[in-house]
């Protein structure tokens, strides 16, 4: 005890602070063991304060959701002003510090600005993916848009042959040549002898140099793997990629390297050649181009990213006229379309007054119905008001080709000749476009923004889901309707349900009667003998709808809606409404008929009695008249009888007696 | 002769070409070394892309070798130089 007295005499002065490195030699270990003692008291007798430290110790591992946060918020805004690009009158996309656009719209939002600024980014792809265009339209896009020059490294192809493949993409690279791009032919010639190792410092300063020279800012080496295959060893070609890495990033280029994948997708990731770059570089796109079920399919996948979130999944791209299009739905960080009050009639004027004014423009219709139920029909006639009115509309025909829908639509009084002659239609058969779901919709999009079409039509949308996989199929649907939301387009889709599906499940093979705004369904009804189209509005978001099925009649004068009989319980359409509709007619021409006969009669009788009391009205003053003659005669015999009694008594010279005076 | 100034490779083709041009070619020869960091421009007007490269320009045609010149043979099949033990 007393050892221990003098320890802690010794060793208070240093405070909690001191180390055992601080105290004498030999105290050493003591001092750990008494330091031990006094912090175990410590917490004994202060508990709050452990208590403190633990929330301290939690803040400390904390902070990275809040950083995470503050790294979000950019993020997003950038999201937005990317999906705002998509509309015509918006600005060009703000470009983040740590991120550079492709000039891929669908690439920059997966990866939510961009490839990393001042970066690695690797591209690998079997043959014909397209990692070339990717490659090429980013430093285009910086040429064209961002003024930031660039560099393309050619280890395959001849610069002026990649120049030549590149023209179809209007992409104008002869101008940018003169001083925004520039093409190093790096080909290694066949002839080239080879003895002993070497390396690439040769090219990294000559592109150092020309780099400075130009000013150049992003950097594309395509095809690198053919300049390591001359590398004699594994070892070798890890320096070299790691040379280039290192350089790459030292240089400040933001750079894009291009290789093929080889091996099978299934082998382990460092067992393929190259493997190890993915590894090294900050970010990572993979392109796959596959055939599923005869059609063909390309994918893109960023596989990683450093420092930054991004879509993990594959997105179906196509490379387009202007190069690529990557698809992507923009479920995330979207904001709103330009919702309006407006709207627009759908051509029929019943059908109109059933959804309370027509479609809400920028609406997405769905029209389903079995074959025949006349949904061209219905479509058309929203194309031939849309036109009317004088909007640019597109027509998507997969069914037939535009002269016949013409043609069939002016058998129904729907005249669309007309439109199409002044250039406000436009149809499009697409029967003749085959491709991938996803082909389709980059053509409808590019057809469309020509067009500067602000209603759309596609018959039947159904078409999607026979090309390629129905899951494809389904994604393209959704991300339709929402292309044409975004661009405030009207959509009026059909969809062809399969004769063989009830009736009852009513879906859509594509599963977009829920993604639609308003669902008329069309139907048959077969009953005596006869088939008669029925009506319905299955849903109208936002707008009060008739809850009643109409019997849609085509005539030669337009689509015309009727009311439908209720009778007994059954409904009645077609021949039998109209037997019904006459029946009732005729039964109210015999009523009104027999009433007037009724009315007729009555007169007469009314005239009769009329005719009688005057008569007896007539005879009654009669008799009234020959009452007072009667009162007088009486009157004036009294008066005469009085008289003569007066005049008998004076003549009889009597006494005159006191008789009763005449009034 | 293109070198990188400083690389591995480069030093070695260099004390290999000397030493194979004063045992093949001695008194007969001119070696111009360029460095590719000090002079960028010219090798990518002559299209060097990977250093070191030897390239003959004299006789014609011209040719390029690749590598830090350890096999003997080859450089000397490569330069048209008939080694004197054949």
């Amino acid at each position: 005890m007393s050892w221990y007295a003098l320890f802690v005499r010794l060793w208070r002065p240093f405070g909690r602070t001191a180390t055992p490195s601080d105290l004498p030699f030999g105290l050493e270990r003591s001092a750990v063991w008494a330091r031990r003692v006094v912090v175990h008291s410590t917490v004994l007798r202060r508990p709050r304060s452990s208590d403190r430290d633990g929330a301290d110790a939690a803040a400390i591992y904390n902070p990275a959701p809040e950083r995470g946060t503050t790294h979000e918020i950019p993020k997003r805004s950038q999201v937005k002003a990317l999906s705002r690009k998509g509309r015509s009158t918006s600005p060009a996309p703000v470009q983040s510090r740590t991120k550079t656009l492709t000039g891929i719209d669908g690439l920059d939002q997966i990866t939510g600005g961009g490839l990393p600024r001042e970066r690695t980014t690797l591209v690998v792809g079997g043959p014909g993916s397209g990692k070339t265009i990717l490659a090429m339209q980013f430093l285009v896009h910086g040429a064209r848009e961002r003024s930031e020059p660039g560099i393309f490294v050619a280890f395959e192809e001849k610069p002026s042959r990649l120049i030549g493949n590149f023209e179809d993409f209007g992409w104008n690279l002869p101008e940018l040549l003169r001083t925004k791009l520039f093409f190093l032919d790096a080909r290694p010639t066949p002839d080239l002898i080879r003895s002993g190792t070497f390396d690439l410092s040769g090219m990294l300063a000559v592109l150092g140099a020309k780099a400075k020279a130009m000013g150049a800012r992003r950097i594309v080496l395509d095809a690198i793997d053919i300049v390591l295959d001359l590398l004699p060893d594994e070892a070798s070609r890890r320096r070299e990629i790691h040379q280039l890495h290192e350089w790459l990033l030292a240089s400040k280029l933001t750079g894009i390297i291009t290789a093929k994948a080889t091996g099978s997708p299934g082998e382990s990731i460092n067992k393929q050649p190259l493997g190890y770059m993915q590894f090294m570089v900050d970010c990572a796109v993979m392109l796959n181009h596959t055939v599923c079920l005869g059609v063909s399919q390309r994918n893109l996948r960023v596989q990683k990213y450093r420092g930054s979130a991004f879509n993990e999944d594959e997105s179906p791209f196509v490379i387009g006229k202007s190069g690529f299009d990557v698809a992507i739905a923009r479920t995330l960080g979207r904001d709103d379309a330009n919702i309006t009050m407006e709207r627009v009639s759908s051509g029929v004027k019943r059908l109109d007054t059933m959804l309370g004014g027509g479609y809400y423009r920028g609406a997405s219709v769905l029209i389903t119905g079995f074959p025949g139920t006349a949904k061209t029909t219905l479509s058309g006639a929203f194309a031939e008001e849309a036109c009317r009115r004088g909007e640019a509309t597109m027509f998507v025909s997969f069914d037939s080709d535009g002269a016949e829908v013409i043609r069939n639509l002016t058998s129904v009084g729907i005249q669309l000749g007309p439109h199409l002659k002044s250039g406000r239609l436009r149809m499009v058969s697409a029967r003749t476009i085959t491709g991938s779901a996803e082909s389709l919709l980059v053509r409808m999009k590019t057809l469309a923004k020509e067009h500067g079409a602000r209603c759309v039509v596609i018959d039947p949308v159904s078409t999607l889901s026979k090309a390629g996989n129905e899951l494809t199929a389904h994604g393209v649907a959704e991300r339709l309707i929402d292309w044409a939301k975004a661009n405030g387009i009207t959509l009026v889709c059909t969809s062809l349900l399969d004769e063989m599906s009830s009736q009852a499940n009513g879906g859509t093979p594509l599963q977009i009667s829920t993604l639609a705004d308003t669902w008329i369904h069309l139907n048959y009804l077969v009953q005596a003998g006869e088939r008669n189209r029925g009506m319905s509005i299955i849903k109208s978001r936002g707008t009060a709808h008739s809850n009643q099925v109409r019997e849609l009649i085509l005539s030669n004068e337009g689509v015309t809606l009727a009311d439908i009989y209720t009778a007994g319980g059954e409904v009645l359409m077609g021949t039998m409404r109209w037997e019904k509709e006459s029946a009732e007619r005729v039964a109210n021409e015999v009523a009104e008929v027999a009433g007037q006969l009724k009315r007729v009669s009555l007169d007469a009788e009314e005239a009769v009695l009329e005719v009688r009391a005057k008569s007896l009205q007539t005879e009654l003053l009669a008799k009234q008249v020959e009452k007072t003659l009667l009162t007088r005669t009486t009157k004036s015999r009294e008066g005469e009888l009085s008289r003569g009694r007066e005049r008998m008594r004076e003549l009889r010279g009597a006494d005159a007696a006191p008789t009763r005076r005449r009034k | 002769m293109y070198v990188a100034a400083g690389t591995q490779n480069s030093m070695q083709a260099v004390s290999n070409l000397t030493a194979l041009c004063s045992a093949h070619l001695a008194g007969n020869h001119e070696i111009e070394i360029v460095d590719v960091f000090k002079q960028p421009m010219r090798a990518l007007e002559d299209g060097i892309m990977m250093t070191p490269t030897l390239v003959r320009l004299a006789p014609t045609p011209i040719r390029k070798i690749v590598g830090s010149l350890g096999q003997w043979d080859t450089v000397l099949r490569a330069l048209g130089i008939e080694s004197p033990a054949a």
